[in-house]
């Protein structure tokens, strides 16, 4: 799935600025996510964190900056389907029922053409997803009848479903019970074994503390840190607690980012001769 | 029988089943957005449509759909720009829409009499060339509800996944806005604009009751709408020899009895479904803790719900999970 040149990052955020009703909530961030990457942006509540996401996908507008997606300007960009989205959600449920194949199924819209039926990739490429979820034996109830846990798997499918190469989740775990965090990070390791780029947004890691290998902390809309994996407890370090000794985080310099502890098995899909 | 001869009669259920055709396939739109009282609110907007038309003389009908589309994007922009809910947007627009109708039905100097056949539907009257307007824009609603269907369900389902799937969120939302103020229109000469949210939201309420996917429900809420809909006007027209029976109330009321009908059935069904869930698997028992005395023998046939529980069966009743184990039964 990753057969592109590897020298165009995913993303690329050059000093990007959002200002929500006159107030910056984002300032001058610079962020450059490679191919490959799994990053876990992480803070406290308000540190920016989910806007950063929102402001990565095109629904928040930049203030001031420029973003790049797949080295097109996002104004630009009109390859969605290697992108995928699991925004930040209590359930997947509607005022309608609706099958967990068909919530699955609106992530393959990307691949659709108006007024066409699914064709069979399309129909196989939503089986997998809600496989790798493991939702297999679900996947003709009610998505209101699932567990919240259970739910954010879907929701991870249906981002799944379009077979993207770029991945924004915005708080997967947060309110899932340990059992599904585990089954979470297996869907994601399976993901980052295929080669694709990952960029998680999180309170606490849990059981995907072992897929990390980059961690972004924001404060006060401001990148403190970049760098190899932090655990959780060090995220909320007094080092990181102070906004306004650390003002700019003045080492943008890339990295060397090596593999996570979890994965030693695994080749390290991005540059690992 | 010979009710079915008349040519109004024949026109009428043309209309009626082509309205109960459409109106439902947007009002699922309008639900599953947690928009119900969308078709009323655009209704109410539509009355001053009808009353602009019946003050400059031209056809009620086509100011109608002009006026209720303009309403239907005004509500689209107050949801998005003016900081309200959808529910508060509504709310505007039902004051507006009607206080607007009855004010410019008095400066006409109209009877209310007349606007009253538009507020509460008057089938009945029709002609040819109402019923083929009726039929041409219930088709359109039909064809892109149906067509655009994976489409206008992502945007409903969650707009923020549908814009960074590149989909054009606010041109789907204001297409759902205008094909609701069109089968408002077009639902108009059937219920009435004050009736036409219940054609709009009853079947779909009805048929989600009994079903799980979205696909099953757009379609069950197409069929119920078209019963109710030729079904009452049938009834409204034998009983109309004994008494003075108003088609438009009598197929509201015929699909608020479907509803009526189905939702003991769709608790019936919800309740069942639950008990007999397979519990989850077992990941580390939490103890052993043996049922009291327990003279019952569970097996296939004893009455009680087997339920899978892992690698073997609970047997659930009065409140108790039982599993057999060796000669008793623990709890489990």
């Amino acid at each position: 799935m990753s057969g592109q040149a590897s020298d165009v990052p995913p993303v690329r955020l050059t000093s990007g600025t959002v200002a929500i009703g006159g107030r910056p909530v984002l300032r001058g961030v610079d962020l450059e996510v490679c191919s490959g990457d799994f990053l876990a942006l992480m803070g406290a509540n308000g540190s920016g964190k989910s806007t950063l996401v929102r402001a990565l996908t095109g629904l928040l507008p930049l203030t001031a900056g420029r973003i790049d997606l797949f080295g097109t300007p996002i104004e630009e960009f009109h390859e969605w389907r290697r992108i995928g989205f699991v925004p930040q959600r209590v359930g997947a449920a509607s005022g309608v029922p609706a099958s967990v194949w068909e919530v699955v199924a609106s992530g393959r819209l990307t691949h659709r053409r108006l007024f066409r039926p699914l064709s069979k990739r399309d129909r196989a490429a939503i089986d997998e997803a809600i496989a790798v979820v493991g939702l297999t034996d679900l996947a003709s109830d009610g998505v209101s009848q699932l567990s919240g846990g259970q739910q954010q798997r879907v929701l991870i499918a249906r981002a799944l479903a379009g077979e993207p190469e770029l991945f924004f989740l915005d708080e997967p775990t947060a309110g899932v019970d340990l059992a599904n965090q585990i089954t979470l990070a297996s869907s994601l390791e399976q993901l980052k074994a295929r080669g694709a780029t990952i960029v998680l947004v999180a309170h606490e890691l849990g059981p995907l503390a072992g897929l990390v290998d980059r961690s972004v902390v924001m404060r006060d809309g401001r990148v403190m840190y970049d760098g190899s994996p932090l655990a959780d407890h060090a995220v909320h370090h007094t080092d990181y607690g102070e906004s306004h000794a650390h003002h700019h985080h003045p080492d943008s310099s890339r990295r060397d980012h090596l593999p996570g502890v979890a994965s030693p098995f695994e080749p390290y899909p991005r540059g690992g001769q | 029988m010979d009710l079915f001869t008349y040519g109004f009669m024949q026109r009428a259920l043309i209309a009626a089943a082509v309205t109960g055709l459409a109106a439902p396939a947007v009002g699922t739109y309008l639900v599953q957005r947690r928009l119900a009282l969308m078709g009323d609110g655009i209704g109410h907007v539509a009355v001053t449509g009808v009353a602009l038309g019946l003050l400059t003389g031209t056809s009620p009908t086509w100011t109608a759909v002009v006026v209720a589309v303009l309403g239907a994007g005004l509500i689209e922009l107050i949801r998005e720009r003016g900081h309200a809910n959808g529910d508060v947007a509504l709310a505007l627009l039902f004051y507006g829409g009607l206080a607007g109708g009855v004010l410019l039905t008095g400066i006409g100097g109209q009877s209310v009499a007349l606007l009253q056949s538009y507020l509460f539907g008057s089938i009945t009257t029709v002609s040819i060339s109402d019923v083929l307007v009726t039929m041409a824009l219930a088709a359109v609603v039909v064809v892109v509800c149906v067509g655009l269907a994976p489409q206008l369900f992502a945007v409903a389902q969650d707009q923020e996944f549908a814009r960074v799937a590149g989909l054009r969120v606010r041109g789907y939302n204001l297409l759902v806005a205008v094909l609701a103020a069109v089968s408002v229109t077009v639902a108009m000469r059937t219920v009435g604009l004050l009736l036409v949210s219940a054609l709009m939201v009853v079947p779909v309420a009805t048929a989600q009751q009994l079903t799980r996917s979205f696909r099953t429900t757009l379609a069950a809420a197409m069929v119920l709408g078209t019963l109710a809909s030729v079904g009452g006007l049938v009834i409204a027209g034998f009983a109309s020899y004994h008494a003075r029976v108003a088609p438009g109330p009598t197929i509201v009321l015929l699909s608020l009895a479907g509803f009526a009908v189905t939702w003991p059935v769709g608790v019936w069904l919800r309740r069942r479904q639950r008990i007999r869930a397979p519990f989850p698997g077992v990941i580390q028992p939490v103890g052993h803790e043996p049922a009291d005395t327990h003279p019952h023998q569970h097996g296939k046939d004893c009455g009680h719900v087997a339920v899978p529980h892992g690698d073997h069966l609970d047997y659930v009743h009065d409140g108790h999970r039982h599993a057999e184990h060796g000669a008793h039964y623990d709890e489990h």
